[in-house]
């Protein structure tokens, strides 16, 4: 994927102004920088869900921003996003929530109709059970907690069966623990389906824990690009504007000893699967 | 010390307004007067003797039915099927006119993505049908296709599909956008947005504004038997006519009857929609999962 001068006013405001970047092969990019400097604005141009001022985002050879219509929204299927207040379906259960990631390759007539098939409800639990939240499945979305929602969500991505996730800020509502069970579900997302995931963080020490390369943006502009080791703190107060007194550990939120170990969120057995009856 | 030229300034302001009230109250007074006097003049019998008989003629209609005796409650079984009749008027009425409705208010809804042309357009066209009573509706249809049920069902359901149709658009403004933009970001299309996004969000209070209207159908229906129509309506302006005391104490005993179990069942559906898992079914789902 190529971004190309990807630029986006609001009226009289740039929110995002002229970014380029390319992405090669599979990383898990974290884009940081303080609130309103446009990483949400960035993913939801690349999603398409916001449609650019100009620039262009390049795959496979074509501009996905010219996309219209059937193709627009196979892109947006092919590129998975996964939003803050996780955008679920409050009122339908877990299993639908997760089962809605399948609309796309459905006909408008079988989905109206809430005809899943057996295939898309192996898959939806599959997922479930890889987030180990399956025993879930059958309670209503809005009855569970922000972390099990954000892994719903995370499930819905994956049944879209994505080219690449997009996270805009998915802990940022979330509690430490919380945070760490669902950055380490996206980190597993990338090294073992080899995806790309770029995910807009609030938190210097989230990047550089969980993320390959980082991005940083200030008041719209890039103003670092590399791996996250080359992210020093002298980086970090340029790309949050902050004083000589700014302190990285105020903005942390990882739970101090809590190392991470992205391959080591081994999904909970599923005790309750073959209990699971499926409502129709 | 307050300003003295505001204190007489406010002093005037008050007397003024005074005046003016006291004036109002005159102009009603004579208007109410003069309209009795007119409308007194006008009528074939008198306001105050008219009120003096209210309550002859209930009394005539529980004396005829007295006097049946135990034969009373067979008149009132064989009106059963016109009841069944008018209770159709309204049950068709009501699932043509409700399901037009969700369309309509789908089309007419600001924030769901609609093609802004098209909102107004609905808008207006939901005033019309909402303008016309059902009555006046009812009449002309019934002249142009014949005294019958269905020019009844078409006239009430029109009438809701304008009223049911503004006020599931007024629920669907209230929902929230982020479901909506999640599918979106899934690749899911409008309609499929609509159904699992939107509508388990407003299924509730659609459901619950649907057995209301159906309340006030059953009425309706049964009001538009008098021009033509079929079920209650139509029998109870035959036994008013013919002076039948009896069947028209049956039929309003029915009427009254079914309309209260009516209003008392969709009292509890809705009162256990606005809360939710007040089922008892809902209860022993949740008791399941």
């Amino acid at each position: 994927m190529r971004v190309e001068a990807l630029r986006k006013e609001f009226g009289s405001t740039v929110a995002v102004q002229d970014i380029s970047f390319t992405v090669d092969s599979p990383q898990m990019i974290g884009i940081i920088g303080r609130s309103g400097a446009g990483k949400s604005t960035l993913l939801r141009m690349i999603n398409h869900l916001t449609p650019a001022t100009s620039g262009r985002v390049m795959v496979d050879g074509r501009d996905i921003l010219t996309l219209k219509g059937r193709a627009r929204r196979d892109w947006q299927r092919d590129c998975a996003m996964i939003f803050q207040q996780f955008n679920l379906v409050p009122r339908l259960d877990v299993l639908t929530n997760v089962m809605l990631g399948r609309l796309n390759r459905h006909s408008t007539a079988a989905s109206l109709l809430k005809m899943f098939g057996a295939d898309d409800i192996a898959r939806a639990l599959h997922a479930l059970e890889r987030l180990g939240i399956v025993d879930q499945a059958l309670k209503r979305a809005e009855d569970l907690s922000g972390g099990q929602q954000q892994r719903v969500a995370i499930a819905r991505a994956l049944t879209q069966e994505p080219r690449m996730v997009l996270a805009d800020e998915p802990i940022a509502s979330l509690d430490p623990m919380s945070a760490q069970v669902v950055m380490d579900a996206l980190r597993q997302i990338h090294e073992r389906d080899g995806l790309t995931v770029i995910c807009n963080l609030h938190t210097l020490d989230t990047a550089r824990t969980y993320c390959d390369r980082v991005i940083g943006m200030r008041a719209g502009e890039m103003v670092f690009d590399g791996p996250a080791e080359a992210l020093t703190p002298e980086m970090a107060r340029e790309i949050y504007g902050a004083e000589q007194a700014f302190d990285e550990s105020l903005t942390s939120t990882s739970l101090p000893g809590a190392v991470p170990a992205p391959e080591a969120t081994a999904p909970q057995p599923a005790p309750a699967l073959q209990a699971v009856r499926v409502g129709t | 010390m307050v300003d003295p030229h505001l204190h007489q300034t406010v002093v005037a302001l008050e007397r003024r307004r005074r005046l003016y009230s006291a004036l109002t109250i005159v102009v009603v007074a004579l208007i109410l007067v003069s309209g009795y006097a007119q409308a007194e003049s006008m009528n074939s019998g008198g306001f105050i003797q008219g009120l003096r008989k209210f309550f002859d003629y209930p009394q005539d209609i529980v004396a005829a039915a007295w006097d049946r005796g135990g034969e009373f409650f067979v008149i009132v079984w064989e009106f059963i099927p016109a009841l069944i009749d008018t209770l159709n008027i309204a049950a068709t009425a009501t699932l043509l006119g409700g399901a037009l409705a969700v369309v309509l208010a789908f089309l007419s809804t600001r924030n769901l993505d609609v093609w802004p042309p098209l909102i107004p357009v609905v808008r207006r066209s939901m005033d019309i049908m909402r303008t016309f009573p059902e009555l006046i509706l009812a009449l002309f249809l019934i002249f142009v296709l014949g005294a019958s049920s269905v020019p009844a069902m078409i006239a009430v359901a029109v009438h809701t599909v304008g009223a049911l149709g503004k006020l599931f658009s007024e629920v669907n403004e209230n929902v929230s956008r982020q479901p909506i933009e999640g599918l979106e970001a899934a690749g899911a299309n409008w309609m499929q947005r609509m159904r699992f996004a939107v509508l388990p969000q407003v299924l509730p209070n659609y459901t619950s504004y649907f057995l209301l209207r159906f309340e006030i159908n059953v009425r309706a229906s049964a009001i538009l038997g008098f021009v033509g129509a079929g079920g209650l309506g139509a029998e109870l302006r035959r036994s008013i006519g013919w002076g039948s005391g009896h069947e028209t104490a049956a039929l309003l005993l029915l009427l009254f009857v079914s309309i209260m179990i009516i209003d008392q069942t969709s009292a509890y559906l809705r009162r256990a929609l606005a809360g939710d898992g007040a089922l008892p079914w809902q209860r022993l789902k949740g008791a399941a999962a």
